[in-house]
């Protein structure tokens, strides 16, 4: 329930942001790696209820999951890489270099037109 | 209208462990955040410690827990001082809530300080606590498939122990498979098989232990 953390997180920059612009929050879109991976369910849930009750209120929350990317150390592929089945596509070998998972990034707000 | 933000969602927390980090740093005090599931053996890990280690390290450890002060007292009864934080429902412990203790834990006295996090095996990888390095707890009784269930967890480990391999002949546990699957997704992670309860492996822990303190005194 890292969510809970998360949405309080998101929904204190939308609402500063939504002040400092003067406009009607109606979407976001969050980003974020395979590591620190949110349970979409469970993140929406949290959003709802922290937007309760403030301009946020009735928001979507769009999740993006961000894929992690492994480069084979036998054969060098580079490809997505499965947590569920951690081996390569091309050799099967176990061994990985990964490149730096992707933090989880508040993206992009978006508000109702004409009232800025 | 669409703004684009791209603001790390958890900065505030970043602030703060950097502060902490700032802190250890000044203090030279080894920073250890420590992760398992409840009942891994995080808090006999630690006593076992304090008292095997009481002439060579001096340790401090800042407790998390949903409730009660149980952990900090027998971080006391094995002779260290211990900080209490309750994080009163939370699943994790939150760089900020390690900052408003960090004057309660006399770090200038103190040559390493844990922080034993809320037992949990998903939420608290997410938060930076400004540590230096990260343990994670896994112990046989939960299973071998722990690794391959929560990779985010042991992908930012930088030591697994692996806790209670004095009940190995007694619950099926296949080592070799914990050992590959740490490895697919962290091939950089130092694991140690021990048993907190025995002193069993816990020899090589301590070495590491010393290690890792020298290295922040250099």
């Amino acid at each position: 329930m890292h969510e809970t953390s998360v949405a309080e997180s998101i929904l204190s920059t939308i609402l500063e942001t939504a002040g400092r612009v003067n406009a009607q929050p109606v979407g976001a879109t969050i980003s974020c790696g395979q590591f620190n991976a949110l349970n979409d369910e469970v993140m929406n849930f949290a959003f709802e209820t922290a937007a309760a009750g403030t301009v946020c209120e009735g928001m979507t929350l769009t999740i993006r999951h961000v894929p992690l990317r492994a480069t084979c150390r036998q054969c060098g592929t580079t490809f997505e890489f499965d947590i569920y089945r951690p081996v390569c596509r091309q050799c099967s070998s176990a061994e990985f270099v990964f490149k730096p998972d992707a933090p989880l990034l508040l993206e992009t707000i978006e508000f109702k037109d004409g009232k800025e | 209208m669409k703004l684009s933000l791209n603001q790390k969602i958890l900065s505030r927390n970043e602030e703060y462990a950097q502060k902490n980090r700032a802190f250890f740093a000044k203090h030279k005090v080894l920073c250890l955040n420590v992760i398992s599931s409840p009942g891994a053996g995080k808090t006999t890990t630690l006593a076992r410690t304090i008292r095997d280690m009481k002439d060579t390290l001096t340790i401090g450890v800042i407790e998390g827990d949903i409730k009660t002060d149980t952990d900090a007292q027998k971080i006391r009864a094995a002779g260290a001082e211990a900080v209490q934080i309750e994080t009163k429902g939370a699943c994790h412990l939150s760089a900020e809530q390690v900052h408003g203790v960090l004057k309660s834990i006399h770090a200038d006295t103190k040559d390493v300080v844990f922080i034993e996090n809320v037992g949990n095996l998903v939420c608290p990888s997410a938060f930076d606590l400004g540590e230096h390095k990260r343990v994670v707890i896994l112990s046989i009784p939960e299973g071998d498939d722990k690794p391959v269930k929560y990779p985010g967890t042991f992908a930012g480990a930088d030591v697994v122990l692996v806790n209670k391999i004095d009940l190995s002949d007694y619950i099926e546990f296949n080592l070799q498979r914990v050992l590959a699957d740490i490895c697919a997704v962290n091939p950089d992670a130092q694991i140690y098989q021990v048993s907190a309860a025995t002193g069993e492996g816990m020899d090589a822990w301590y070495d590491w232990l010393c290690q890792q303190r020298q290295q922040i005194t250099e």
